[in-house]
């Protein structure tokens, strides 16, 4: 993997914005520089590079700092147009599609199921545990209309909404071990459950994605840390 | 009214939705003609209910039978889906390209959810808590600006692109905001080039015609307001 000058990632490892971006970077076959973060006492380099929000992750390329975990895929793909596959589709209506559901995954799964984290109450661990689960019905939809057929949302190999869903994948584990919540259940989504495997036997999943332990070892430290933080507190 | 040569565009609206316009801003901008299909949101029609069955919300752009929807998506499309016409609405550059989508999420995810929650919020607190928040976030958008135009007026340089439409849209709600309350959102004092950009903004050849008259805007929200205090009451 050739060694990118100037190419910088600042994140945390367990954080889906920072593992999206890091498993864009391998699809690429880009090599950088990563510089994990302490977000209990945020170093003054994340501070410079993202004022606005302070949060990983942060990309930086030639000193100039790109934020977003989203918009930092983008801009993978375009500066690295011409190195490995594609992450967005060529397609402008395939790429409609694909920014969509990413925004959906973001937006409603992911709040959803930080929320049975952080539930105060048994009803409240209930309700984001119904959020959740029509989510992934949701989803479960998109990948067979995305996918026609092949095995990743993207087609015949990964692609940007694999990146998102698939970034989140470690907590739906440490969830299964901490909570006993199934977030994909093979009865329930079978084609998302199934492309969960394949999803995980990939290069990109396998080089990027750590051990689930580490993400319940940085649940429980949150939890004595911080209770009652926000989503963005927890993974940024 | 077809296209021509862009093929059939179709985009189901609400004459009062700020994400509504910006799509309109855009296809103005672009010089792609449309057909404009009102919604009623009381009684969506079969259209929207099928091009949208996730949110069941507009706009939805339907082109060439194909939906598409969330207004920051369909921003991208169209600047995707009709490059060779009119001008750009993203950058050329990645670099610029990925500040542009870092504060079209920010006005959407930090100016809007405050804005939302200082007229909506439960409680006056969290009103007031929505317009702090709400301010700062149009001082960092004035600090965007600057680094965004670069000395030009629009935050795409000499010509409005992507975020001007983000926040162009929501404009005619600043105003009515504005015309209630008895303040300047984007104060001359304050944010001066915010308040010079909105000027600019509205007097746009492509943005002038399209705008919603604020006047029946501020009607519409009066009854809004009064539903909703009639619906707090009949429950209390």
């Amino acid at each position: 993997m050739a060694r990118e000058g100037g190419l910088r990632l600042l994140g945390l490892t367990v954080s889906p914005f920072v593992v999206r971006v890091r498993m864009a970077l391998q699809l690429k076959g880009i090599g950088y520089e990563y510089i994990e973060q302490d977000l209990f006492t945020k170093g003054e380099l994340l501070l410079v590079s993202n004022r606005v929000h302070k949060k990983v992750p942060v990309l930086i390329h030639d000193g100039k700092p790109v934020c977003e975990s989203l918009a930092i895929v983008h801009y993978v793909d375009e500066v690295w147009a011409a190195t490995g596959p594609s992450i967005l589709p060529a397609d402008p209506y395939e790429r409609a599609d694909a920014r969509f559901w990413a925004a959906y995954a973001d937006s409603k799964l992911l709040p959803a199921w930080v929320g049975i984290m952080w539930a105060a109450t048994e009803e409240e661990k209930a309700e984001k545990v119904g959020d959740t689960l029509t989510a992934i019905g949701h989803l479960e939809e998109a990948f067979g209309k995305c996918s026609k057929g092949k095995p990743f949302f993207a087609g015949d190999s990964v692609g940007y909404l694999d990146l998102v869903l698939g970034s989140q994948l470690l907590w739906f584990e440490a969830l299964r071990k901490m909570f006993g919540v199934v977030v994909i259940e093979e009865g329930k989504a079978p084609l998302l459950s199934a492309w969960v495997k394949r999803f995980g036997q990939t290069d990109t999943a396998k080089e990027v994605v750590p051990d689930v332990d580490i993400a319940v070892q940085y649940l429980k430290k949150l939890q004595s840390h911080r209770p009652g933080s926000t989503v963005a507190q927890l993974l940024s | 009214m077809a296209g021509g040569g862009n093929g059939e565009v179709k985009l189901l609206g609400m004459w009062a939705s700020p994400f509504v316009l910006r799509v309109r801003l855009a296809l103005s901008l672009k010089g792609v003609s449309y057909e404009y299909v009102e919604e009623d949101l009381k009684s969506k029609s079969e259209l929207l209910l099928k091009s949208n069955p996730v949110h069941t919300k507009v706009p939805v752009l339907i082109h060439n039978g194909k939906p598409v929807c969330e207004s920051s998506v369909i921003l991208q499309y169209i600047d995707e889906a009709f490059a060779g016409i009119g001008p750009s609405l993203l950058p050329a550059d990645p670099h610029d390209r990925a500040v542009a989508r870092f504060w079209a999420a920010y006005i959407d995810d930090k100016l809007l959810k405050a804005s939302s929650q200082a007229s909506s919020g439960k409680t006056e607190e969290e009103k007031a808590e929505g317009a702090k928040q709400a301010a700062a976030a149009v001082e960092t958008l004035e600090g965007a600006l600057k680094e965004c135009s670069k000395g030009k007026p629009f935050f795409g340089g000499d010509s409005a692109g992507y975020v001007d439409l983000m926040l162009g849209g929501l404009l005619p709600w600043v105003h009515v905001g504005d015309a209630v309350k008895g303040v300047k959102t984007f104060d001359p004092a304050t944010t001066p080039l915010l308040a010079a950009w909105a000027d600019s903004f509205g007097a746009l050849d492509a943005v002038e015609p399209v705008m919603p008259e604020v006047g029946k805007l501020v009607e519409f929200a009066m009854a809004m307001m009064s539903h909703a205090a009639a619906a707090a009451a009949a429950t209390n």
